[in-house]
């Protein structure tokens, strides 16, 4: 199979994140919740050409804490900077080939990285939106990205791909807009959350809730719940590695030094890890981004909307690639085989395929050949 | 698009005759699909729309790279999910051997597809016969090249186990083809008399029979 080797060492380039703005006030956008948001922005990459007839486009679903940056460098990068999240997935001759397909990434609605979210200010006030940001969900995500592939004359997607938070978008995709839809390929990801998943949000959002700087919401151009929120961030680290990975990793050894302090310092190289990770996170992440983006993905559930009756007859299906991870125990190969088997009963044409890997839930976002050899033959097997 | 990982020519000789039997533009399942190359030659000579069921991780894996629809689990429990009638074939290919239940198996395939295609080993071939007669050793042969230790094939059925099976439980065999094929199954012929004793495998169609 020499004509489908992956390239390794092509990238989509220098690449630029735009954005489109749009529900001008009194155009609002109504959300899920009832409420009016307006105006908003989203921030948005794209990669690949389109193709005379527009059909080629390839929309891409960030995770909880990511964004548009999917793929390249930016100009201003220095050595230092890694390329976008995806990078290794998403460029010429790679799993998402941009020499075929024109490719899409927004960064969701709620978010902080270049969307509206409640970091933004409010235009009627002049100030951040904190708390009064309306609760948005994974509905509202997708009707914002819907108004910009609208935006971008874009017909019908060829597929919407997407892991973990990024995977709901996808399947909410495919319940709200199916004629809009040719494929998806939901990644690590549920139709609910379960009991599990809102307890480690619960928790993510109580210790931000609980950090004094929190202040209700209201901390932009003060103090931020730094320690809160870097703590959620190793709650949240946790649930994307599993047991096996945590084992091979760190064990029990220790960090810089030969036996205990008996103390309260990072002795571990877990805790080492964990405290790192949490005060990465702080310097690009809104704590209130958070609330928002956990709540919605836990209010997030598709099951019965893609509960449909089988009908022979009925004119189109679409086609779903769903993939699960063997060490994922956010979103365990239970879930996927319970999407898998209501889209069967729906009569949907579903592939599956759990990955053996001991990454846990970010395994998606490891270079892999054998995602990438899924995501290119599925997306070649389209008609 | 298909890769055309294999040429379909070379396609295992049972599957030739199965390919051959199904209509252009069916709705196909297939059960142990393997890396596909049953499907991937209907998808591409018959213009049918095809779903595999493969428990083998890499394999399915294989499919899904090809552009085919598989689902990588076990087709015990898969095949529970499908709606009735949603299929026009169900093929169950050199597999039934291998069921722990193949009656509630072969239930379930007359109840999702319309039809029911069945081929497996033949054990009342005249060289089995033979070892177990003249030699008094559980048999092997090339279609079941097992030992009695390692064996994957806990059923050993006869094309006449079949038939009685089918009538005793309500299936209609709407065609019953015998092969005698070479030691890689890549070659073979249609056997028309003392199948019983000459073939080494036996293809079934069947159906549900209809109380109307």
């Amino acid at each position: 199979m020499e004509t489908t080797a992956i390239k390794q060492n092509s990238s989509v380039g220098i690449v630029e994140k735009q954005y489109y703005t749009f529900a001008e006030p009194p155009g609002e956008m109504t959300l899920e919740s009832g409420a009016r948001l307006g105006p908003i922005t989203l921030a948005y990459e794209t990669y690949g050409e389109f193709n005379a007839r527009r059909d080629n486009c390839i929309l891409l679903a960030h995770a909880f804490s990511g964004d548009s940056h999917a793929a390249g460098h930016y100009s201003s990068d220095s050595k230092e900077d890694k390329p976008g999240w995806w990078d290794f997935m998403v460029g010429p001759g790679r799993g998402i080939d941009t020499d075929k397909y024109f490719v899409v990434c927004v960064n969701i609605l709620g978010s902080c990285m270049g969307s509206t979210g409640p970091g933004s200010i409010n235009t009627e006030t002049g100030n951040p939106y904190g708390l009064t940001f309306p609760m948005m969900t994974i509905g509202d995500m997708v009707d914002a990205q819907k108004a910009l592939i609208d935006f971008l004359e874009i017909p019908k997607l060829h597929a919407v791909i997407g892991g973990s938070v990024g995977g709901m978008q996808v399947l909410e995709w495919c319940v709200r807009y199916p004629q809009m839809v040719r494929a998806a390929i939901p990644i690590a990801t549920t139709m609910r959350h379960s009991a599990l998943a809102i307890a480690f949000n619960e928790i993510a959002r109580q210790s931000i809730i609980a950090d004094p700087n929190w202040n209700k919401g209201n901390y932009y151009g003060g103090k931020c719940p730094d320690m809160g929120l870097a703590v959620a961030r190793m709650i949240g680290h946790v649930t994307y590695l599993s047991d096996e990975a945590m084992r091979r990793k760190f064990g029990r050894r220790l960090q810089d030094k030969a036996s205990f302090s008996f103390g309260f310092d990072a002795d571990f190289q877990v805790e080492s890890y964990l405290r790192y990770q949490g005060s990465k996170f702080v310097d690009r992440f809104d704590a209130n981004s958070v609330l928002y983006i956990t709540k919605a993905s836990d209010y997030f559930d598709v099951v019965e909307q893609l509960r449909v009756p089988f009908n022979k007859d009925s004119p189109e299906t679409l086609k779903y690639l769903v993939v699960s991870y063997s060490s994922d125990w956010l979103y365990p190969t239970y879930q996927a085989k319970e999407l898998v088997q209501t889209l069967k009963r729906s009569g949907q044409d579903v592939s599956f395929c759990e990955i053996e890997a001991d990454c846990g839930h970010d395994a998606f976002l490891i270079a892999d050949d054998r995602l990438t050899h899924l995501i290119r033959g599925f997306l070649d097997g389209i008609s | 698009m298909v890769s055309p990982e294999t040429d379909g020519n070379n396609i295992r000789f049972d599957l030739k005759i199965i390919a051959s039997t199904i209509e252009q533009g069916s709705r196909v399942l297939d059960l142990g699909c393997g890396s596909g190359d049953l499907l991937a030659w209907l998808k591409t000579n018959k213009n049918i729309t095809c779903t595999g069921i493969e428990q083998d991780k890499e394999k399915a894996a294989r499919c899904i790279s090809r552009g085919l629809s598989v689902l990588q689990g076990d087709l015990n429990e898969e095949v529970d999910d499908y709606p009735d009638c949603c299929f026009d074939y169900v093929i169950l290919s050199q597999t039934l051997q291998q069921v722990f239940e193949p009656a509630r198996l072969l239930h379930s395939l007359a109840r999702i597809g319309r039809k029911v295609i069945v081929s497996f080993p033949n054990f009342s071939h005249y060289s089995i016969r033979l070892q177990l007669m003249l030699g008094g050793v559980a048999p092997k042969s090339d279609q079941l090249p097992y030992s009695w230790y390692d064996s994957p094939n806990i059923r050993v059925i006869t094309l006449k186990d079949f038939r009685k099976f089918s009538r005793d439980v309500g299936y209609t065999i709407l065609k019953e083809i015998a092969i005698r094929t070479n030691p890689t199954n890549s070659e073979g012929r249609i056997v028309d008399h003392f199948k019983d004793l000459r073939a080494t495998y036996g293809i079934y169609i069947i159906e549900q029979k209809h109380n109307d």
